[in-house]
């Protein structure tokens, strides 16, 4: 459990000396922004329309994490395994499960940080519109988020394990997420156990059809914890299946 | 501190390893020498619990490889051939973070005690990017000791330092040496010869020769192999050679050199030539050279044709002249 801590610490600071980072940082907000003036603006000129957080969430979860997750992912365990530094933990010891846990969390928190910076687009319109936002709906909408992005960001944990070249596990991730995206489209038209299959399958469903309207569903955190608990498993697996190479 | 029976490791069909069995005491420095792809890298991943063995046991400390992993990565201290460093970080937090994998107490201190150790604390706050490759070989050696293992598991140690630096990381791991277990491995033979109290030469997944490096050079540096070239025939010629006694192994070339061992310490070059002169032969050279470790390994090591099994590959080096010295090194090893 040690382990896991000092391994996410080392990871969530490396993303602080690495520029990507902060261009993802600045792209998020200056997109972020734009939308969310746009919106103030619209509903001030017309006056018939009430600026809604959701919508600069929606932007931040598609297309903003959507890419910064398989980005910021790609390189956790592939690009240890290039430079051999994969060796030196894997000989330290450190147990599998630590290290693709310690480099989740690291990930995780520090997409959990840029999460909690956007705080501020609600933070401000609260005073700008009479008689406040909805807080519940709010808060429900930030838990659901936090959850989306754990699953995803353990899936790209995993698939960095399998790879060891980075723009390999990159599109591989993004190739899943997408896959976990529109999983459900089929559905519209099929009906059945295949239908509720695939509904429950789809990554966002979770999210758009739930936290997004303030419902908070038992079955939506259990999904998205599994599917973390899950890929982090297999992540160790694949780890583990190196070492029989 | 380290047993090893049996070992073998497959890589798909390629044996990396071949039914390696050794043992090095605590205190001992002990020498991997081998030409590259012989295994070297291979066996030393096993003892650290990188990967397990197809076959065969491995233990460190009394804790077996595979099934106390664990312990074992606890008492050794490893340095691979491709130096693990995370270029994104400075050198001092680099070691701060394998101290704290390695659950180290006052880390601080102990970082600035193997930043001393390899002589590289004016360099701390340094990215790691930065720095040359010596400096980071010097690096890499830091992080192997900074929680003090009882094992140290050193590959290709002194790779891509200066002359300087060489000196001091070998005094640095003979004095490690003193109270720790240390396997090293490199195919620098004067390397061997220094550091290390016992050599083991590898080969293709076998120890072909295992021995202190006195006895090894002892042995060698006493034999000389001289040469001879007549005009004429050369087959009355070597049988006069052969009447001198000393003289050990005689042979003819490929190039039509008559070649013999001389282990004594005299120099027997005179007499040889003065019965040759006497047998009314043209001397056009007559030439010594010490048979070194430099050979001993070449030949132990070089290429065989294929055809050939590793078992038939070392009955032909055993058999081969000058085989009988390498079969006294067998001997001896074993």
């Amino acid at each position: 459990m040690r382990n896991m801590w000092i391994i996410a610490k080392k990871e969530y600071i490396s993303f602080y000396h690495s520029p990507i980072a902060y261009v993802i940082g600045v792209v998020t907000f200056l997109t972020l922004g734009i939308f969310f003036w746009l919106q103030i603006d619209f509903a001030v000129q017309t006056q018939q329309f009430v600026p809604d957080i959701r919508n600069i969430l929606d932007i931040l979860i598609f297309p903003l994490l959507f890419l910064a997750v398989p980005v910021l992912t790609m390189r956790t365990i592939s690009d240890e395994n290039r430079t051999g530094t994969l060796e030196l933990i894997m000989t330290a010891p450190v147990r599998d499960w630590e290290l693709i846990a310690g480099k989740w969390l690291g990930t995780y928190l520090f997409f959990r940080t840029i999460i909690a910076l956007t705080w501020i687009y609600p933070f401000v319109l609260n005073f700008m519109v009479d008689p406040g936002i909805d807080q519940s709906l709010l808060t429900a909408n930030y838990l659901g988020l936090s959850l989306l992005t754990a699953a995803m960001t353990a899936i790209g944990i995993l698939l960095s394990s399998l790879f060891k070249n980075q723009i390999a596990a990159l599109l591989a991730s993004l190739g899943v997420l997408i896959i976990l995206w529109i999983i459900s489209a089929p559905a519209q038209l099929m009906q059945g156990v295949g239908a509720d299959l695939l509904r429950h399958l789809s990554i966002t469903d979770h999210y758009y059809e739930t936290f997004r309207y303030g419902i908070v569903d038992l079955k939506d955190i259990i999904y998205y914890l599994s599917m973390t608990v899950l890929a982090l498993f297999l992540g160790t697996r694949a780890v583990e299946a190196r070492r029989w190479r | 501190m380290i047993n090893v029976s049996g070992l073998t490791k497959y890589y798909g069909v390629n044996c990396a390893v071949d039914n390696l069995t050794f043992n090095a005491k605590k205190g001992e420095i002990l020498g991997f020498l081998g030409p590259n792809g012989a295994g070297k890298t291979t066996t030393m991943r096993i003892l650290t619990g990188y990967m397990p063995p197809t076959s065969g046991k491995a233990s460190v400390g009394g804790f077996d490889v595979i099934d106390q992993s664990l312990e074992v990565r606890k008492l050794v201290g490893y340095l691979p051939e491709t130096v693990p460093l995370y270029q994104d970080m400075r050198v001092f937090d680099y070691l701060k973070f394998m101290a704290e994998l390695r659950h180290v107490s006052d880390v601080e201190e102990k970082v600035d005690i193997v930043l001393e150790q390899v002589g590289m604390v004016e360099r701390s706050e340094s990215f790691i990017s930065k720095l040359s490759k010596g400096m980071r070989q010097r690096v890499g050696l830091a992080q192997a000791l900074i929680h003090q293992p009882e094992v140290l598991i050193l590959d290709e140690p002194t790779i891509g330092l200066d002359p300087a630096q060489i000196i001091e990381v070998r005094k640095l791991i003979q004095e490690i040496g003193k109270e720790k277990t240390v396997l090293l491995s490199t195919h620098i033979l004067s390397e061997a010869q220094q550091v290390c109290d016992r050599v083991m030469i590898i080969n293709k997944g076998h120890i072909v020769a295992e021995d202190t490096p006195e006895h090894l050079q002892t042995r060698m540096v006493g034999s000389r192999r001289v040469t001879v070239r007549i005009a004429g025939e050369t087959t009355p010629a070597i049988a006069i050679i052969n009447k001198i006694p000393g003289i050990l192994s005689v042979k003819l070339t490929d190039n039509d050199a008559i070649q013999f061992e001389n282990p004594t310490d005299k120099d027997l070059r005179p007499l040889v030539a003065k019965a040759l002169i006497k047998a009314r032969f043209d001397l056009l050279e007559l030439s010594s050279e010490s048979v070194n470790l430099e050979d001993i390994f070449l030949q132990l090591t070089r290429e065989e044709p294929q055809a050939l099994s590793p078992s038939e590959v070392k009955d032909e080096f055993l058999a081969e002249e000058p085989a009988g010295i390498n079969k006294k090194i067998k001997k001896e090893g074993k």
